[in-house]
Order: C-alpha cells, then sequence, then structure tokens
C-alpha cells in the first residue's frame, strides 16, 4: 500500500514535460511578467528553457500564478453521491483553480475510519483532478461524544481533525481533543457556534429575520464559541483554525487572540465576504448557509480583516445539495452553497476590481494563507516547486452559469452575476487537470 | 364586458392584474380599502336565507393546507363555495412531502390539477412566495411561519372599522397588541396593515417576546408596560399565549405573565372610550385575556370569527376576477 | 374605444314625458302601490326606479317601496373579463315575498343584465311578480327576455351605442346614439 506521500497523483503514466507559453507569471515573490513557465515531472522546472515540449499551452493575455489550495469543501463522499461526488467536486476544484483542497468529515458514514481516508485519497489520485487531502472526524460518528483515533487517521492520511458541520457542543471534549492532536500536529479545525444559542435560526438574526419572521441565529452565538475555541486553543497549545468565520465581532475574538501571540489561525468564505442578509428577501433557500449571512457591517469587517491579515485565508466551504433539497421550504432546506467554481471570478470582481483589496492579497489568501495554517510549503513558481498552477483570465467578463457547473449542485446565489477573472487552465503536478472548452459562451 | 352594456362598461374598476396576496406588499391603502367595501356587500350575502352567489363559478380553488388549521381552512372553503368557485382540498400532513419530497416537486404535482389560485398555509416563513414563483395560479397567504396572515389582519381592522362607534378613518386610531408578538404572524400582518391605513401601532409583551427590530417601523412603537399600551387605544389586541413559550425559557410562569400582562377590564379603562377588545383565536381564557373581557359587549372577538368568510369571498372575487 | 356622436335619441322633455307614461302602465298593471316595489339596476336603474317611484307618489298619493340591486356576482362571465367591476351594495330593504317587483333599468339590450338581475332578486326571496321597465330597448337579444314597459323601441346595430345621460348621474337628461370609431 502507497504511503500518503507517494501516491501518484493521475496515476501512473508519465507526465508530459510542457511549457506554458507567454504567461504573465505572479507569485509570492512577485509580478514576474512575461515568461514561458516550463514544468517536468510534476515540479516547475524554469523560466524560458529550451528544448523540446510534449505538450505547449498558450498563455498569452493569461495570468498564471499557483493554483489555489481550499481549506475547507465537502465532497459528500461516502454516501450522499447524489450530492456530490470525487469527479463532480475535484473536477469542480480544478474548473475553480484549486489544485488542492480539504475534504470535510460530515459524511454518511463519517470520516472517522482510517480506511475511508485512504479511499478517498486513492480514489482522488486516481482521478488526477485536485488533489484530496481528506479531514477526519474529531469526535466518533460526529456524536460529540468521543475522541475518533487521530493516530490512525493521520497514518491513513488525515491532515485535520473537524467536526465541521456540528459544533462541538462539549467544551471538555474540545479540551482534550485539541490536546491529543497538538502532539500529532494535526491542525484543529472548528466549527465555532453554539448550538444553544443559535437555537434553530436558520438565518442571521436582526432587522431582516425579524421582518421575514424567521427564525434568527444571532452572530452572538458565533463570538462566544471563537472565543471559547480560542481560549482552548491557547491553554492547550494546539493548532487551531476557525472556519468560517462571519462575523464582526467573531473576527474582533479572532484579532484579540492573535494579539496576544495566541497559534490561532481563520477563514472566510467567499459568501460571506460578498453577501448579506437582505438576499433572504425572496424566501430562497439557496442563501441558507452555516453559519449565516450577516448584515452589510460584518461584510465590511470581514473584508476589512482581509485586507490587514487577521483573516488568514478564503475556505470556500463549498457545500453542495441537490436541487430538490434546495426547493424546500426555509425551514427544511438544508444549509450550505456551491461556490468553488466561482470563488476566485467572484472576489476578483467583487473585491479586487472594485479597489478593496489587492490582487496579491487575494492570492495570497488563496495560496500562501491556507498552506501556512496547514503547515505546508508555501506555493510558488520556483524551479523545484510542485507543478500546481493555474491560468487565469482578468479580461473576458462571463455571466454566472449554474447548467454549466461540474458540480452536482448546478444553482448558485450569483447565477447571471457577470464575472472576470475565470480560470481558463488548471494543472495539477504538472498534468492538464481542467481546460475551459475554447467555445464557452462569454 | 356584457356586450354594449354601458352601465357595466363604467364599473370596470381596474384593469386586469395578476395580484397575490402573500403580505401587504404592493398593496395601497386605496387596495385595502376597496377589498374593505367589497367586504360589505360578501357580509351582505352572508346575512340572506341563500348565503351563495355564483360570482366565481368555473374557478377552482384549491387550499393547501402544509401547516393544519381547521379554522382557517374551513373559512376559506366557505368563502370559496359561497361563490360558487370548485374547491380542491390538500392536507399535507400525511402526504409524500412528509417523507422529504421537494416543496416545489409537490406543488408540481398539485399543479396537475389546474386549480386557479391555493390557499396556502405553512410552517415556514415564505413558503407561499416560494410557491408563487413556481406556479401560474394565484397565491393566498393563509399563515406562513411568524411571518404573515394578511387575511387574518384584514379582518381584524375590517371588524374594527365596522363595530367602532362613530369610525371616521383609521388615521389617528391607535392598535394596541398585547402578548408573544415574536412568534406571531397576525401581530406582523396588522403592524404593516395598520400602518399602511394611517393607524398607530404599540406593540407590548416581555423582552423576551418582542424583537426590538419591530420597533423600527413607521408608526410602530414598543413598550414592555402593558398599561402604557393601552392608554388611549382605540383597539386592543391580546395575543394567544403558546405553552410551550414556557419550556424554552421565554417566560417563568403563565402567573408572572397573567400578573403582568393580561389584559383585564381594569386595564381597559386606560383606553380610549369605546376601544374593542379583539383576539385572533383560539383564546386561553385567564391567560392572555380575562375570561371576563372576552364576553364584554366591547369585545369583538366572536365578529371577527364571523367576518371571516366575508373578508376571505372579497379576497377571493378581488384577485380572481380579472385575472385571466 | 372612441366614440362619435350619431344622434340625440331623447331630450330632457322626451325622457320625462317617456318616464311617465311608463309610471302611469305600471300603476294601471298593479292596480295600486300595495305590494309593488320598484328595483334599479346598478348604475343609472337606480334614479329611474327613485323617479318612477317619485312620479307613482304624485300621482297615487302613496310611494311604492324601491331598492337598489347590483348584480356584478351574478355575471355570467366573471371568468372571461379583463377588467375587474366595482361591486356594489345591494340595498333592497324590505322582504320581495308576494310582491310585486318592477325592475328598472336605461338600456335593454342583449338581455344578459336582466337575466343576472332576476337570479339577483329570485336569491332574496320569492317574488309573486316579477316585471321589467327599461328607457331604451335597442334590440339585439341574446336571451329570450322582454321588457314590460319601455319609454322608446330604437333599432340600431351592433356598432352603436346608447348612452342614457341622467341629472343624478351625468347632470343632465338625454339619450345619445354613439358610434365607435373605426380604427
Amino acid at each position: 500500500m502507497p504511503t500518503p506521500d507517494t501516491l501518484p497523483h493521475g496515476g501512473d503514466a508519465p507526465v508530459p514535460r510542457t511549457v506554458v507559453r507567454g504567461a504573465h507569471l505572479i507569485d509570492a515573490h512577485g509580478d514576474h511578467g512575461l515568461h514561458d513557465l516550463w514544468l517536468r515531472d510534476g515540479r516547475i522546472e524554469g523560466l524560458d528553457l529550451d528544448g523540446a515540449a510534449e505538450l505547449e499551452v498558450d498563455a498569452s493575455g493569461l495570468l498564471v500564478t499557483p493554483a489555489f489550495i481550499d481549506p475547507h469543501v465537502h465532497l459528500r463522499v461516502p454516501g450522499q453521491e447524489e450530492k456530490e461526488d470525487l469527479a463532480s467536486g475535484l473536477g469542480a476544484a480544478v474548473a475553480g483553480g484549486y489544485a488542492t483542497v480539504i475534504s470535510m468529515a460530515n459524511t454518511d458514514p463519517v470520516v472517522d475510519d482510517p480506511a475511508i481516508v485512504r479511499a478517498l485519497r486513492e480514489g482522488a489520485a486516481r482521478l488526477g483532478l485536485a488533489r484530496l487531502r481528506p479531514a477526519a472526524a474529531l469526535s466518533v460518528g460526529l456524536r460529540g461524544e468521543r475522541l475518533a483515533d487521530y493516530a490512525a487517521l493521520r497514518a491513513a492520511g488525515a491532515v485535520m481533525i473537524t467536526d465541521d458541520g456540528i459544533p462541538v457542543a462539549d467544551s471538555h471534549l474540545q479540551r482534550r481533543a485539541c490536546e491529543y492532536a497538538r502532539e500529532l500536529g494535526l491542525v484543529i479545525q472548528t466549527h465555532s457556534e453554539d448550538p444553544t444559542l443559535r437555537s434553530d435560526g436558520v438565518m442571521h438574526e436582526g432587522r431582516v429575520s425579524q421582518a421575514l419572521g424567521l427564525p434568527g441565529n444571532p452572530a452572538e452565538a458565533e463570538s462566544i464559541m471563537v472565543f471559547r475555541d480560542c481560549e482552548i486553543a491557547r491553554m492547550t497549545g494546539a493548532r487551531v483554525h476557525i472556519a468560517h468565520v462571519s462575523s464582526e465581532r467573531g473576527l474582533r475574538v479572532v484579532e484579540w487572540f492573535k494579539e496576544q501571540g495566541t497559534n490561532v489561525t481563520c477563514e472566510v468564505t467567499p459568501h460571506h465576504l460578498t453577501l448579506t442578509d437582505a438576499a433572504w428577501e425572496r424566501f430562497d433557500p439557496v442563501f441558507k448557509v452555516a453559519p449565516p449571512l450577516r448584515e452589510a457591517s460584518d461584510v465590511e469587517a470581514l473584508r476589512d480583516g482581509a485586507r490587514r491579515a487577521v483573516v488568514d485565508c478564503i475556505g470556500t466551504d463549498h457545500a453542495p445539495h441537490t436541487r430538490a433539497e434546495k426547493d424546500r421550504d426555509a425551514l427544511a432546506a438544508p444549509f450550505g452553497l456551491p461556490n468553488i467554481e466561482v470563488a476566485f471570478p467572484l472576489l476578483y470582481t467583487e473585491l479586487v476590481l472594485s479597489g478593496e483589496l489587492e490582487l496579491a492579497t487575494l492570492l495570497g489568501l488563496l495560496q500562501g494563507g491556507p498552506a501556512r495554517v496547514m503547515g505546508w510549503p508555501e506555493p510558488t513558481l520556483e524551479p523545484g516547486a510542485s507543478a500546481d498552477v493555474v491560468l487565469l483570465d482578468l479580461e473576458r467578463e462571463r455571466p454566472v452559469e449554474p447548467a454549466t457547473f461540474t458540480s452536482k449542485a448546478r444553482f448558485s446565489p450569483w447565477e447571471g452575476r457577470l464575472l472576470r477573472g475565470w480560470p481558463q487552465a488548471t494543472l495539477v503536478a504538472g498534468r492538464m487537470a481542467f481546460r475551459r472548452a475554447s467555445g464557452a459562451p462569454g | 364586458m356584457i356586450p354594449g352594456s354601458t352601465p357595466l362598461a363604467e364599473t370596470a374598476a381596474k384593469t386586469s392584474r395578476r395580484r397575490h396576496l402573500l403580505d401587504f406588499e404592493g398593496w395601497s391603502r386605496d387596495d385595502v380599502l376597496a377589498l374593505l367595501d367589497t367586504t360589505d356587500v360578501m357580509a351582505q350575502v352572508m346575512q340572506r336565507t341563500i348565503k351563495k352567489v355564483p360570482a366565481l363559478q368555473g374557478f377552482t380553488i384549491g387550499t393547501l393546507f402544509f401547516e393544519d388549521s381547521t379554522r382557517t381552512r374551513l373559512s376559506f372553503e366557505r368563502a370559496a363555495r359561497a361563490q360558487s368557485a370548485d374547491v380542491i382540498s390538500f392536507a399535507a400532513g400525511g402526504s409524500s412531502l412528509s417523507k422529504g419530497e421537494s416543496l416545489k416537486d409537490t406543488l408540481r404535482t398539485i399543479d396537475a390539477l389546474q386549480a386557479d389560485l391555493y390557499v396556502v398555509r405553512h410552517q415556514a416563513a415564505g413558503a407561499p412566495h416560494q410557491i408563487a414563483r413556481w406556479t401560474d395560479a394565484l397565491v393566498v397567504n393563509a399563515g406562513d411561519g411568524r411571518r404573515a396572515h394578511p387575511t387574518q389582519a384584514l379582518l381584524d381592522a375590517y371588524t374594527f372599522r365596522a363595530r367602532f362607534e362613530g369610525f371616521d378613518g383609521f388615521a389617528g386610531k391607535r392598535l394596541a397588541i398585547v402578548g408573544d408578538v415574536m412568534h406571531s404572524r397576525v401581530a406582523r400582518s396588522n403592524v404593516a396593515l395598520w400602518t399602511l391605513l394611517g393607524a398607530e401601532v404599540v406593540l407590548c409583551g416581555p423582552r423576551t417576546l418582542l424583537p426590538a427590530e419591530l420597533g423600527q417601523a413607521r408608526g410602530v412603537t414598543l413598550t414592555h408596560r402593558v398599561d402604557e399600551a393601552l392608554e388611549g387605544a382605540h383597539a386592543v389586541m391580546a395575543l394567544r399565549l403558546q405553552h410551550e413559550r414556557m419550556t424554552r425559557g421565554l417566560l417563568p410562569s403563565l402567573a408572572e405573565y397573567r400578573q403582568r400582562y393580561q389584559v383585564t377590564r381594569k386595564r381597559m379603562r386606560a383606553a380610549h372610550a369605546g376601544a374593542l377588545v379583539m383576539h385572533p383565536g383560539p383564546i386561553n381564557r385567564d391567560i392572555e385575556l380575562e375570561g371576563a373581557l372576552a364576553d364584554a359587549p366591547y369585545s369583538v372577538i366572536e365578529a371577527q370569527v364571523a367576518n371571516g368568510v366575508p373578508v376571505r369571498m372579497a379576497i377571493l372575487y378581488t384577485l380572481l376576477v380579472g385575472s385571466r | 374605444m372612441h366614440m362619435t356622436h350619431k344622434a340625440q335619441l331623447m331630450d330632457a322633455q322626451e325622457l320625462g314625458r317617456a318616464l311617465t307614461r311608463i309610471a302611469h302602465e305600471i300603476i294601471e298593471r298593479a292596480k295600486g302601490v300595495d305590494g309593488l316595489a320598484l328595483v334599479g339596476i346598478h348604475t343609472r336603474g337606480v334614479p329611474i326606479a327613485e323617479r318612477l317611484a317619485d312620479l307613482i307618489e304624485h300621482f297615487e298619493g302613496a310611494r311604492p317601496l324601491s331598492g337598489k340591486l347590483d348584480i356584478t356576482l351574478y355575471r355570467d362571465d366573471l371568468t372571461e373579463i379583463a377588467l375587474q367591476p366595482v361591486v356594489r351594495k345591494t340595498e333592497v330593504p324590505f322582504d320581495v315575498r308576494r310582491m310585486t317587483i318592477v325592475l328598472c333599468d336605461d338600456v335593454l339590450y342583449t338581455g344578459r343584465t336582466a337575466r343576472a338581475a332576476l337570479d339577483a332578486l329570485v336569491d332574496m326571496g320569492r317574488p309573486a311578480v316579477i316585471q321589467l321597465a327599461v328607457l331604451i330597448d335597442r334590440g339585439h337579444r341574446e336571451l329570450p327576455i322582454r321588457a314590460d314597459y319601455v319609454g322608446k323601441n330604437v333599432p340600431t346595430s351592433r356598432a352603436e351605442v346608447v348612452k342614457v345621460k341622467l341629472s343624478e348621474t351625468d347632470g343632465e337628461d338625454a339619450v345619445l346614439l354613439l358610434e365607435q370609431a373605426a380604427g
């Protein structure tokens, strides 16, 4: 059995030596201008080399940069393949410019068994789309009672421990999980919402929820739990990552702990950066997410946090469901929306083109940010780095068309929105994993 | 039109418009007043020996009650049949919806029955809006979650107009709503309707049941003191207190609620002369309302129930005629 | 729909004479005002019924009962029309059973209004006799209905419109023949 680090991505066939011509190269070290980027054996070979390429990719007019890392996706495997499967979810990831994703453990059965972790990694490696690094459950069956076997799960390839989807109500269990994970070097990710305070809320509690008569979930349900989780991180010294911070108060708590030197990181999602609770006006459960879409002041605070590096990275929380599930009423419909295919164009258009965020900052939140959270090497275009590269078209405007999604969840809160910055191709470990059809509308 | 008959040609009031009654969004004061005038005519029909007119012959009305409410459903069905409409009843309790079928798929099945108008009751706020997006039929909201119950608000306003001694318009009138405002679609719809009609609304209840955000609307004030709420009120509406509120920590005890918020004869003395006592029903006697008060001459609770049918007749008539 | 004026069918004097004649005929048929009621159909039937009641009172020294009937809820075209008619109150403040009821309207045309009025009236009780009085009968009946009292018979084409003006509703008394302008 291959060990976690030696599974060949995309099978055993030789990786073609590839040249990406006329590329405008940008990475964490800066803007390198126009070059030919050479890839060999799954690694970056160098710039402007000579010799024969087995594959030529024309990148004229495109920005070429390390492909993205998503610390937070739901692939629904095993057990909920009607929502998403490995091919559709990892296909959606590369279509969104991601080379590596971390999948959540709230599946059926739950990812609390090393065999499931192994099956996920092997299945993903065979596909050769985005690279999959599974997270495993914090508690057996996500029941919040007993710790899962972290050492065995790590040995099978799990890189993160989380009960995401279900907040850990028991503070004692959270403490023990952090203590145990620390010595194994695993990242603990938390879905920080106080389950008793969020109660039966389906949207943010505020003026809009009171007017619409929908049960609310106050921002304090988040900030209280963020505080607890940061406090336990400080207490235990564990590497704790706060998932999908959605509120100004929640983010302030994280910032306060960072100022104290606590080793805590956090992510924000594309939807919390771009949508507010006002979206509920038409009672469309597409906008039902956990934590909920907040108010304009929260969106502003999250954007400000992204600018000031209080936010460490973007995590999409891509959470596919079937259309039929989202066509239920506001109380019965499930939480979550698909977004990994539109994440970069959305954030580029709404934040960078609007002048609110530097392109380099956004790229950092998608590349070096998540890598640092996970303790992985920073993705760059330097020779020897993994040949995970995305080609972005920053010019051409194209509407969000859910019908063309690779994800099985073919609906979107941004349907019809005109965006720029669409990934044209994504290479993972030197192989072409995604290439936008040339006849694509736009 | 009846060909060439001049008098009728001149009575045509407004052009055809596909219109739902989901809430009062998009309804003007004049629209509502016209509806109340039509209700007068319908009330007249219901006082005759033959309580039936052929007006809606050929129209089919479907009642879709995803949340059970026999009283409201019967009221709508009576209103439909009194105008000779056909009625299809759909009770969702035992249907496949409980097995996880989506609202949209359920509707698709029902839509095959080709109703012209659906009366929708649902436990989730916004479900009637969703249904209105998915069907060509018209939709009347018969109560969605905590959100809206527009026909109840209309019958409350109609009852007040018909019964308040010397009624001279809604402007300057004051409606006090006391009780569990947070969970009440009746309260939300009455706030929307009475403020639309130019009246003031005072909402009253303990902080746990009275969201501050509701006080941000124009013409609405909040208070936690019942005496203050009733001061000068022309109509006082007590809301039904659900017993489960106690278990969820929203109230300490019934005894304490009674003592602090019960609408009583004594407290009614602070109200405007001739003030009416209203209740959307069903009443918890001696909890939100002093038992004897429900039978007082200025209590119009029975009239509210009786007015349910003519108000709903007027709504069905107004929405359906001219919609094709 | 644009209308052009074609002819005046009655002036105020002629209109008054026609109503006077109808009032006499009603008295003659009913043999007095006992058990007699005049019910006007909204809109212009209402002042016509009141004027006939005034005239009968003038001739007989006793006034017959009178009322107003709105037939909107009895129209046979409510599922098809694009315009919503305003529903008005019916005011028949007496028991119609065993009465002689004279329905009053301005123009008798297809007969559909009269048909609706008959149904509306019968739903209030069972009158002994129902008669129909109209100021103008312009023909083109679509139902087996005829008037008992007619102010004037006017042969018309379907493109024409008979417009009755009454001082109570229109500021003057006159009957005009209009025609729909082409195009």
